[in-house]
Order: structure tokens, then sequence, then C-alpha cells
């Protein structure tokens, strides 16, 4: 029990940190002393002191979406373990649920901005609605590959002490852990598929569909956000150490400086992609996935040449 | 009968008298062939109250030879209305706009009689702003996304309508006139010199120094004052500078519209060290204060022009360097080139002006084709030419006149010793009368023209202005059309034209 609180505990500063390291980092390459590491805590501490304003065209819908996108986001958060820990649920089959959960917080989000009737959210509805469809695959082969290798289907048990993996797998696993940080610039919503910090909306895809948010609702989304972005990093981390050091005091902090380093890096020296370059971007990242599967599967079969 | 006043923009005042009334039919006939050689282009067109109902001037430029043609025909106060010029060469379509709008002249056969700043038709007083005929296509696949008036951020007002077929524009409508600043009659409201002075200042806050110039080069053209050579030296460094610093704004802005933050804060530093230099001369960091009709409050000290150079140098050196950055950069380039394509023809037809013209390879440059204050004489100015007329191609002429802007800074102020003759502005220099004036100045978006009557006592009776945004805005719908939609705010940013400019 201690082990799963532990892990749980840890899960949630991470979640914490990796905007506090992205912000950073971005800070230090544009040559500015930055925030204070934990001002996005303070900004989103502020907003659910804050009331919420409606639009008088938005349904119920409109208001109960953060809370089914939190509660998502923070029902598969649940599942994830931490290199050698145990996460706090777990099943058998547990990692098909967390790709839906995650699928489904979306959903919610996308219906959410649909129902406020606006051009523009109707636009990143769309987008973001595409762009969930093309990276589902990636998902869904990355966590296939994880499971093949250790032939179970429950994150825990992917990622449990007694897997030890054969070293013929560390390139393959390199490139799932590849993969899932691709995933999470993706899913967060990060250069160069979209742009947070942008304040157009003719060429926003996840900050658009939150125009109509404010307060508690906003500050809901934004913690998801979080959520979601750890998860991955977690993820990805856990596959890096499954090759170098299967243990939570490597996997934690890799998954806060790997996912905040790498995402403060490209957005301070690269460009976001043209909007219709996106659909390539990542349908590139699921032939990736597609191709690490099949090779993993291969190196499984032990094939001598 | 000759058809035009020939001048140039050197020449002085000319007198009302002398300036040819002509008849609307010849004339049109005229500017039916005149104008598809490309060499001309309309610098101003307007119609103006007088006893027998409306007499209308033209200003036409000819690149080729620097004259610059005036002329004016005053229609039958009964006559049913005037064939429409914009139906043969649409560079006339805002300006016959503007004189629907102003005076109820319906325009035959013109293709696109909407209001150009007003909120309603003086026609048709049902006509508003909030049923301003936004053009419209039918079809099931099409959405339209409309932005603005009010947007996000500090920027001003302005309606941009999109027909889209999923993320690919079809058409975008700008409707802009949201603001009524009244500056043309401003203008009029007394004959305090010093106080129109403030006025030119204010058109457009961020040509707040070409403005000026063009406001006090008409002045002292009405005037006869001949200012001398280190007053106009002063005046190009003023404007070149505001050049550097704008041009370095909007190369910023355009990293910063695609998320790359690294050239964004680096352009964002120059900028401001640029814009310091300018208050370190007059005291303001956008130039305000430091052009004045017939002389300076601010001439140039030996500690000033040390300040500039100094700074200019190292601006250019790190600029530079982004510069050669930005050109090796893949993930800008993929942004930039061939997004937003606006060809030399279709520059041509909207009568494309500045620095915009150029990166379509239409010369459009009164620096060099017509010059006044020091550009005129030996000066030598060679525009910056691109030829893609994409994006990219409006950065690159930027960033090359950004060098070539500090290159001028340098080479005006390397032997200049602070001139002693530079006299105190003069506002209360007496002013030719039943004159007319006009001035042309390259301004950092392109060819500023303000044009002046004045009545029988010498005072100002007629002010018109004009900002190249007036001229331009067409352009960024072009560009944009079959786009994705999401490319807009680069486009947008690659042009950067005035709202207030256009509005007045």
């Amino acid at each position: 029990m201690l082990v799963k609180l532990l892990n749980t505990l840890l899960m949630v500063v991470v979640a914490l940190s990796i905007t506090g390291v992205i912000h950073r980092t971005r800070a230090v390459l544009a040559g500015r002393r930055g925030t204070r590491f934990l001002q996005h805590i303070y900004n989103v501490n502020l907003l659910l002191r804050k009331g919420a304003v409606y639009s008088t065209t938005t349904t119920i819908l409109f208001r109960i979406a953060p809370c089914v996108y939190l509660g998502a986001a923070l029902m598969a958060f649940l599942f994830i373990p931490i290199a050698n820990l145990e996460p706090l649920l777990s099943f058998h089959g547990d990692i098909i649920l967390v790709a839906y959960l995650l699928a489904f917080s979306r959903f919610a989000l996308i219906l959410a901005a649909m129902d406020t009737g606006s051009s523009f959210e109707g636009m990143g509805a769309a987008r973001e609605a595409l762009y969930g469809a093309l990276v589902e695959p990636a998902l869904m082969m990355g966590l296939a590959t994880l499971a093949l290798f250790c032939g179970d289907s429950s994150f825990a048990e992917i990622f449990s002490e007694g897997q030890v993996l054969d070293v013929n797998l560390t390139v393959v696993l390199l490139l799932v852990a590849y993969i899932f940080v691709m995933i999470m610039f993706i899913e967060g919503g990060r250069v160069p598929v979209d742009d947070p910090k942008t304040h157009l909306e003719l060429t926003m895809i996840h900050e658009v569909m939150c125009l109509d948010y404010s307060g508690i609702d906003l500050a809901m989304i934004q913690i998801a956000g979080w959520l979601k972005n750890s998860i991955f990093a977690v993820i990805a981390a856990n596959a890096v150490s499954a090759v170098l050091c299967f243990h939570w005091e490597f996997a934690a902090p890799l998954a806060v400086l790997g996912a905040g380093i790498s995402v403060g890096v490209v957005e301070s020296l690269r460009a976001r992609n043209k909007l219709s370059r996106n659909t390539t971007y990542i349908l590139t990242i699921s032939a990736l996935s597609a191709l690490v599967l099949l090779v993993g599967f291969l190196l499984m079969q032990d094939i001598k040449i | 009968m000759e058809m035009f006043y020939r001048t140039n923009n050197t020449a002085s005042t000319i007198a009302i008298a002398d300036i040819p009334v002509v008849e609307y039919e010849a004339l049109y006939n005229d500017l039916k062939e005149r104008m598809t050689d490309s060499r001309y282009h309309v610098a101003h067109y307007f119609a103006t109250e007088v006893e027998a109902g409306l007499k209308f001037y033209m200003i036409l430029l000819d690149d080729q030879t620097g004259e610059v043609l005036v002329t004016s025909f005053v229609p039958d106060y009964y006559a049913e209305g005037l064939a429409s010029l914009t139906a043969v060469h649409q560079q006339f379509h805002p300006f016959e706009r503007e004189i629907f709008e102003l005076y109820a002249v319906p325009f035959d056969g013109h293709p696109w009689l909407k209001p150009l700043r007003f909120p309603f038709d003086r026609r048709d007083k049902e006509s508003t702003m909030d049923s301003y005929p936004f053009y419209a296509m039918e079809g099931e696949e099409l959405h339209e996304v409309n932005v603005g008036p009010i947007h996000a951020g500090i920027i001003e007002p302005g309606a941009f309508r999109f027909i889209c077929d999923g993320e690919q524009v079809l058409h975008l409508e700008i409707a802009l006139g949201y603001q009524h600043r009244g500056v043309e009659s401003e203008m009029l409201r007394n004959d305090n010199r010093l106080r129109q002075t403030l006025i030119a200042e204010s058109i457009a806050g961020d040509t707040a120094v070409g403005h000026t110039t063009a406001f006090a080069e008409l002045v002292e053209k009405l005037a006869g004052v001949n200012v001398g050579d280190d007053l106009k030296r002063e005046r190009l460094v003023a404007i070149e500078l505001e050049r550097v610093a704008m041009h370095l704004a909007d190369t910023g802005a355009l990293a910063t519209d695609i998320g790359f933050q690294l050239y964004q804060v680096a352009c964002e530093a120059l900028r401001t060290v640029t814009i310091n230099t300018t208050q370190a001369w007059c005291g303001n960091r956008f130039g305000k204060s430091v052009i004045r009709p017939c002389g300076s409050n601010f001439p140039l000290t030996e500690a000033k022009i040390a300040t500039i150079r100094t700074n200019m140098a190292d601006v250019r050196r790190r600029y530079n360097e982004v510069r050669e950055d930005i050109l090796e950069s893949q993930t800008l380039l993929a942004r930039f080139e061939q997004c937003g394509l606006v060809s030399k023809q279709e520059m041509e037809h909207i009568g494309g002006v500045g620095q915009a013209a150029r990166a379509s390879g239409l010369k459009r440059d009164i620096r060099a084709t017509h010059p006044s204050g020091f550009y005129a004489g030996e000066f030598g100015h060679t525009p910056v030419l691109r030829n893609d007329g994409d994006v990219m191609s409006r950065l690159a002429t930027r960033m090359d006149e950004v060098l070539q802007s500090i290159d001028y800074i340098e080479r005006v102020l390397k032997d200049y010793k602070p001139s002693e003759h530079i006299a105190a502005p003069d506002y209360n220099a007496p002013l030719m009368p039943n004159a007319l004036s006009f001035s042309l100045v390259e301004g950092w978006r392109g060819e500023i023209c303000h044009v002046a009557l004045t009545n029988a006592e010498g005072a100002i009776a007629k002010y018109k202005v004009k900002d190249p945004s007036v001229h331009n805005w067409l352009g960024l719908a072009i560009a944009v059309r079959t786009e994705g939609i999401s490319d807009f705010p680069i486009n947008n940013k690659s042009f950067n034209l005035s709202y207030c400019g256009h509005d007045l």
C-alpha cells in the first residue's frame, strides 16, 4: 500500500513539475530569468478561486465537459506506475482503458467546443478530432509493443520489477520512448503541432477549444493537461529506464527533465508546422510505431540470422 | 489640350489656376489607355466642394520619369453619374468608394461600391456597419469565419470575413472603417500650424515620422521655404531609424506567429535598442517631435551622432546574424516560402506600393522614383527587390531594407558635423493662397501622400491624407486566397498594414 501511495505522490509531483521545467527551459534559451518555478500552480490556484462565466448559447454539456475531461484524465493517471513502483489501480487489460479514457476526455472537450457555436471553436474541434484520430494508432501500437515484450496487458505488470528484458530490445525500447514523447507533444498541444503561447485564434488547436472557459473550469482543463502530459512522460521514462536502470529514483526525475527540457528546447528552436503538414507529421509517428511493433515482434521470435 | 499639369516631387506648389480642368470623358479615355502601363499609378484622387458643385483632383505618378501628373475636372451638376474607372483599373477602387460615400457620386459600373470608412451609405441610410454587405458564397461545404472587429490583444478594429472550404480560404473580405477620428477635418478646424503638426504625427502611431515629414514638406512647399541640406539630412536619419525599428519589430512578430521564440526575442531586443536611440535623440521612442515644419527642435549634436552611429552599428552586426540564421532555418522557410503569393501582375492591378509591392517585384519606391529631401540629387537610392511575392520575400525585403537603412544612416552621418544652421521650427510662415500642394514620402510601409488646397487667404481649406495601407489592404485579401486559414496571421503580419492610417 505504501508503495502505491508513494507512486501516486510521485506522479503528482511529476505532473506539477513538468510545466515548470518547460517554462524555465524556454526562459533560459530566450536569455530571460523566467518566472517562479511554481508560477503555473499559483496561476491555477488563482483560477480555482474564481467563479466561471458562461455564454448564454451554451448548454449543460459545456458545463460538465471540464469535469469529464479532468475526471477521465485523473482516472487514467492512477493506472500509471513509475518504474518499479505499483500504481493505485490496476487490472488485466488496463492499457486499453487508459487509451480510451484519454480519447473520452478529448471527446468531451470537442463536444463542449461545438456547443459554444463559435466558428473558431468549431474549427479547433475539427482539428483536434482529426489529430486525435491520427495519433491513436501510434498510442495503441506503442502500448502493444510494450505489452508484447512483457506478455501482459496492464501497466503494473508491464513495468514490474520481475521483467528483465533482453538486451536485444534496447533500441526498440528507446524508440518506444521517443514515440511516447512525440505523443505527449501532440496530445499536449505543443510546438510543432500546436502552440500553447499563441494569441491567434485561427491557428490554435487545443487552446481555441478552451477560449470560452474561465475560472474553475479553465483550471480543471489545465490540471487535466498536466496529468495527461505526465502520463506520457512517465511511460516514456519507464521505457528508457527499463534499458538503463529500472528504478523509480531514476525514472521520476527522468520523466520531469526529459519531457520538460525536450518541449522547452523544441519550442525555442523551431517553428510550428504549417497546419496542413501536421497530418503527415502525426502519421509519420504512427508509421514509426507500426515499424517498432513489427521489429519488436520479430525480435521476440528470436530469429537467428 | 494638355490633359495634365506635369511637375515633380521637389518642385514648388502649384497654383490651382494652372491645373487643367478637363472633361471627365476625355480623362476617362486617356486613363483607360494610360493606366495599362505599370509605370503609372494613382497616388490620390479626391473630390472637394466648390461653388459649381464638386471638383475632382487626381494625382498620378510616373515611375519612369519621376513626373507627377496633376489634373482636375468638374462634372456637370446635373450629371447622372460618372463611368467607373475601377471597372477598368482596380487601383482606383478605394478612391472612388471614398468619393461615393462622402458625396454620393454614383460610379457607373463600379464592381465593389461598398462603404470604405463610414458606417452608413448616404444614399441608403438603412445601410450601416452592422449590415455591411459582406460578399457571400453558396455551398453545402462552405463555412464563414468572422474575425473581429474586436480582436484579441491590443490591435485596432477591423472585420475579416473568411469564406472557407474546410481549412482552405476561398475568399477574404476586409471591412475597415470602425474608427472615425476625423483627421482630415481636424486639420482644418483651426489654422494653428503646431496643432496641425501634432495631428499629422498621430495619423498612424507607427509611422509618426513618415506622416510628419509628409506634412512638413507640404507646408514648406506652400510657404516657399527651402530648408537646408542639414535639416534634410537629419530627416533622412529619422525616417530611416523608423524604418529600421518597424522592420525589426515585424521580423520579430513574424517569428512570434510561427511560435519561433529564438528570433522573436532576438528581434525584440534589437528593436528596443533602435527605438531607444530615437528616444535619446528627441525624447520619444516613436520619433514624435523630431520632425517640425521649417526647422527642428532637436538638431543633432556630436554626442547624439556618436550614439546613433554606435547603436546602429551594433544593431546591424547583430541583426545580420539573425538574418543569416533565418535564411537557413528550414522550419521557418517551410512556413514562409510559397505562402501568400501575390504576383507582380496582381500588385500592379491593385496599385500596390511600398515594401509589399517590392516583394512582388514591382519597383515602387518614392525614394528612387520621386525623391525629395536628402534622397534627391546625388543620393541614388536603389530599391530592394524580390520577385517571389510570398511571405518569405516580404520578410526578406524587410531584412534587406534594415541593413540598407542602417548603411544610409551611417553614410549620411559619417562626415557630418552638427550644423549651426538648423533653425527653430516656424509655425507662422504664410502659405501661398489658391494653391495645391502635395508631398510624397516613402514611409516604412510605402508611399505616403498628403495633399492640401489653400483658400484665397492662404489658409489650408482641404487636407487629404493617404496612407500606403489604403492601396495594400486588398493585397492581403488576395494573398490569403487558397491558403490555409491558419496561415492568415503570418500573411497579415507580413504586410502589417495600418488600420488607423486607413480609417483616418
